[in-house]
């Protein structure tokens, strides 16, 4: 399957998926409409903290052209001494993040929504409704949420006994710390503090919904998850799972953020009210305002290492912003900061800390970047005072096979070395740089590695020969990354066909089995997998259709190159039966052709990455340009080089957005003040050069094709080796994110 | 939910008429980049809405004899950088009305709404006011002229009296030797909104300066002609010393806020870079050298 001679496995294909996109045809969210459709909005709080007392509805309800109004008391309540989980997901927390039930707990907060024949009727309702809110004080950062006198969020959460803004605390441990730092010869010990960023996907959320006389619902809307869709509406409105059918609408980016919901289980109740099919949009400001961002974050890492560079100990406490609702993304730095490393003694703490912004959402190896930019940071400069190369240092301690990690796991065969070594003797490493190339313009050079989990998990796929002897292949799992150009490309390999006579299509809930969500850099792993064994099944009713056509033992037929054929001279003589003869003979001998394979898939091993990076710095403007990139990357196989790189490119350019010029601004009210693309600044095209990916092609041996999962660990790197580049372009380390101009000149002004 | 009427008037005074007879419920529309989006964000509700881009005068470039040039409100940023003269002659001008927008709101975005929108950071009018643009404003009671400096007189806030429309711009004759340059400080290479701008016009004969005139922008309420700063200019040949004041004199210039774009002490570190770096490119250009 490996074979360098692959007709398709590796190629880079025409994506199923992209005359669609590039002519404006492909459906996403929110293209579908139907007939008598009506328009929900959401009514938000005006305020970051206050107790709801009352709502009343009753002056928007008597709006002429308003068909139905929702509060929380139309969602599904978990109460708060129960914990439910769907995932990773409390729905103690979901349904008080749709809809603020006791608690209106940051600004933006759904409190009502109304559906009515326009979207200015539906807004012009909002305004009418009366909520009574007793304002409370409210509090934003970090910082100010953990203090003792701080306004306390929730009541039922507490921290050490006492009421506090800590909801969750996580502690991961490994040998002796103590002990471990009692060796060093050198210790480390730095503070670093990341503000939230937004996913940013460009396409807002949004979704139709349908409520039939019998009870039936049909949702289209984007999503990483389908299936998530209809487990999360189901819990939220009491429709059983088997009565709500969602379709999954192209997607316009979710990066995480669309791994939960807002919108649908609002639609739906405002649908089964009405009578009327509900379309809800969100606007761009809502987009940032009320969906998650990733958590801000402060960190202390503390590393010892010995004088040949052996590290001896390591230390990382992380508190994360959750918002307003706990949950935030503990597992990220606690488990992946030090993953990269052979350590005997680890404590990695995580604090989740509410505080009245929105509830942060999943994003790209979520929590990872945040505590790689602090482990990787304390090593460059751990490198620097022990005068060892910055990749020498991490090859000195790379993880090993059978190593044990601070999150449990023991590791397989791993290949972090691989990365580091392929940064080291790449063109751009050993490249001499001009460090002063004009006046007032200084450069540095920069490097980071970074961990990720990966995962397996549930997946199903359906692959049907058509009686014109082509192929349908059904997955149920929303391509946000190119994952129908891989499936595409290993169905053709598979059954020894032109890549042109396959369709791969994405179920909606109640066309394919169950499949889990599009998320953990699993998708491509999982998929590929139940698309082989189907495949493989597949090929065994051919051979067995074969094999009695020409009345001989299904064993003495192979497959190859698309065509049934006597195994060797002593089977028979029989001229090959390609596909489409088999599938014209299909009903005689036995019906139609086609198999399905659902799967909890396991296997899919961590993946590590080690980038490089060169920047310039304006030392007048406080200005950071990235010149160059290049990111190393175990990818396993690329079943589909594009959709790799992609993944690689477009994980970096994240990011840099991070490190360099993303955050969310609150103003003194506790208002988000840069709701949009102008303010909220996500690097442009302009922005990055080129990003150069290393695919190392390493077969994860857990894997028929190979496949490692990819779409994560290149988000984790970036943040510490821009930093580290900028502190060898100026001589100065920032500790705090992101590094925009005016922060950048108050150090270079020092 | 309320109808909205829509008039695109082939006269100046058929415009200047109904903006009057609506009594302040009507917008003008030129490239609509600024109004259409405050009208999207409910930020303004017009009854009727006055499309310029019927009138020949606005939507005019022409050079006269005397070499001044008369740009009309309504000329989009892309029409005017199509034209064969006046990059060549207000190259600085010019690259500061193409930073307003993507290069889809080049093809709307005019220079008269840019002003007309009263923001201190936008791009085309420190170039402006550096140019020494004239504005002419037509009226109910009829035309008057003042300088572009005058216009602004807070955020979103302009000189125009009830009824009053932009007309255009008259950039005055360039004697030989004259070079213009527009720079702003963005975080991003593209797609952002000045920090900081600074436009400088120069005029040199024999290596030394004989006139200046220098506009800031997004480092006050309004945008500032900084007349200490070209003060200083004039007379010298942009040594550090003659351009060191005149960014000291840009900084004392600013009066910014903290928001968050940009703090008060970068803005105002900003500005004296962006003035030594605006006016040696003027000078290039001044003298023949770009």
């Amino acid at each position: 399957m490996n074979a360098i001679d692959n007709k398709w496995i590796g190629k880079r294909t025409i994506r199923p998926d992209g005359a669609d996109k590039v002519t404006g045809r492909a459906g996403y969210s929110a293209d579908h409409n139907m007939p008598g459709q009506i328009w929900g909005r959401v009514l938000r709080s005006p305020h970051p903290h206050a107790v709801i007392r009352g709502i009343d509805t009753s002056k928007a309800e008597a709006l002429p052209g308003v068909k139905a109004v929702v509060t929380a008391k139309d969602i599904v309540d978990f109460p708060l001494d129960k914990s439910v989980m769907l995932g990773i997901q409390d729905m103690r927390w979901m349904c008080r993040n749709v809809m603020a039930r006791e608690k209106a707990l940051f600004h933006g907060h759904p409190v009502a929504a109304v559906a009515a024949i326009s979207e200015e009727v539906a807004e012009a309702a909002c305004k009418l409704i009366e909520v009574d809110y007793e304002v409370l004080p409210h509090v934003i950062e970090i910082e100010d949420a953990i203090k003792p006198d701080a306004p306390i969020l929730h009541d039922f959460v507490r921290h050490e006994g006492k009421p506090s803004n800590i909801a969750t605390t996580m502690v991961n441990k490994l040998g002796d710390v103590e002990a471990g730092f009692a060796q060093a010869d050198l210790i480390i010990e730095r503070s670093f503090k990341t503000r939230p960023v937004h996913q940013g996907y460009i396409e807002p959320h949004a979704c139709t919904v349908s409520y039939a006389a019998d009870g039936r619902v049909t949702i289209w809307s984007s999503s990483q998850g389908q299936f998530m869709v209809r487990a999360m509406t189901s819990l939220l409105t009491g429709i059983p799972q088997s009565n709500i059918r969602a379709i999954p609408a192209e997607i316009g980016g979710g990066f995480g953020a669309k791994t939960i919901i807002y919108l649908e289980p609002v639609a739906v109740l405002l649908a089964k009210k009405s009578g009327r099919p509900v379309k809800m949009v969100m606007s761009r400001d809502e987009v940032f305002r009320a969906t998650g961002p990733t958590s801000g974050s402060m960190s202390t890492v503390k590393i010892g290492v010995k004088n040949d560079g052996t590290i001896v100990a390591a230390q990382g406490t992380f508190y994360l912003q959750a918002g307003g609702l706990p949950g935030s993304p503990l597992r990220g730095p606690v488990g992946c900061s030090f993953s990269p490393y052979h350590i005997e003694n680890v404590l990695s703490v995580g604090y989740d800390v509410v505080s009245n912004r929105s509830k942060v959402a999943a994003y790209r190896a979520p929590g990872a970047p945040l505590g790689a930019y602090a482990t990787e940071c304390v090593l460059d400069e751990i490198a620097e005072k022990l005068g060892m190369d910055k990749l020498e240092l991490r090859l000195k301690n790379t993880a090993k096979p059978g190593g044990k990690t601070v999150y449990g796991a023991t590791f397989g065969a791993i290949t972090f070395k691989e990365t580091v070594e392929a940064i080291k003797y790449h063109p751009h490493y050993t490249a001499p740089l001009d460090k002063n190339p004009s006046k007032g313009v200084v450069r540095g050079r920069g490097v980071a590695s970074g961990f990720w989990f990966n995962a397996g998990g549930e997946s199903s796929a359906q692959l049907n020969i058509t009686e014109d002897g082509n192929v349908n292949v059904t997955t149920g799992h929303p391509d946000v990354g190119g994952s129908r150009a891989s499936i595409a490309n290993v169905t053709a390999e598979l059954l020894g066909i032109d890549h042109s006579r396959i369709s791969v299509l994405i179920g909606d809930t109640s066309s394919i089995g169950f499949s889990n969500l599009t998320g953990g850099s699993r998708v491509t792993f999982a998929s590929a997998m139940v698309v082989t064994q189907s495949a493989e099944k597949v090929i065994g009713q051919l051979k067995e259709r074969a094999a009695k056509i020409w009345k001989i033992d299904p064993e003495a037929v192979i497959w190859d190159n698309g065509e049934a054929r006597p195994a060797g001279p002593n089977a028979g003589q029989f001229p090959p039966l390609t596909l489409k003869d088999l599938a014209a003979k299909a009903n005689e001998m036995g019906g139609p052709i086609g198999a399905g394979v659902q799967l909890n898939t396991t296997g899919a091993d961590p993946g590590f990455a080690t980038h490089c990076v060169d920047v310039e710095v304006d030392v007048d403007l406080g200005i950071v340009r990235v010149l160059r990139y290049t990111a190393a990357q175990d990818v396993g196989r690329a079943l589909h080089p594009d959709y790799v790189e992609g993944q690689i490119q477009g994980g970096v350019v994240q990011g840099i957005g991070w490190a360099l010029s993303e955050e969310y601004l609150y103003n003194a009210k506790g208002q988000l003040d840069n709701a949009s693309f102008l303010d909220y600044r996500m690097p442009v095209c302009s922005d990055v050069p080129m990003i150069e990916p290393i695919m190392l092609e390493i077969p994860n041996p857990k894997h028929p094709q190979g496949v490692r999962g990819v779409g994560e660990a290149p988000i984790v790197p970036p943040l510490a080796a821009i930093a580290n580049a900028i502190h060898d372009a100026l001589g100065k380390r920032f500790y705090s994110l992101p590094m925009s101009p005016p922060k950048v000149l108050a150090v270079i002004d020092g | 939910m309320t109808d909205i009427r829509y008039l695109a008037p082939p006269t100046l005074d058929e415009a200047v008429r109904a903006f009057a007879a609506a009594q302040g419920a009507a917008r003008i529309l030129a490239g609509g980049t600024d109004l259409l989006v405050q009208m999207r964000n409910g930020m303004v509700h017009p009854g009727t809405i006055i499309d310029i881009k019927k009138i020949p005068e606005m939507t005019s470039i022409t050079e006269a004899a005397d070499g001044s040039f008369w740009v009309g409100a309504a000329v989009s940023g892309a029409v005017l950088a199509e034209h064969p003269r006046f990059g060549k002659v207000w190259p600085g001008v010019l690259e500061a009305i193409n930073l307003i927008g993507s290069t889809q709101v080049q093809g709307r975005a005019s220079a008269g709404g840019n002003l007309c929108h009263g923001s201190p950071a936008a791009d085309s009018v420190p170039a402006m006011v550096a140019a020494g643009a004239v504005l002419t404003i037509a009226g109910p009671n009829g035309r008057r002229t003042m300088p572009v400096e005058a216009f602004p007189v807070g955020p979103g806030r302009t000189s125009l009296a009830a009824g009053e429309i932009l007309v255009g711009f008259t950039l005055p004759a360039r004697p030989a030797g004259s070079g213009d340059a527009y720079l702003r400080m963005i975080p991003r290479t593209e797609m952002d909104i000045a920090v900081v701008g600074v436009g400088v016009s120069l005029t040199m004969a024999g290596g030394v300066v004989t006139a200046a005139r220098v506009g800031l922008g997004a480092a006050a309420p309004t945008v500032l002609l900084v007349a200490d700063a070209a003060k200083v200019l004039v007379g010298s040949k942009l040594d550090d010393a003659a351009l060191n004041a005149a960014a000291a004199a840009c900084s004392a210039a600013c009066k910014p806020i903290d928001d968050k774009r940009g703090t008060i002490v970068y803005r105002t570190k900003v500005a004296a870079v962006l003035l030594k770096r605006a006016a040696a490119i003027a000078a290039d250009r001044a003298q023949g050298r770009a």
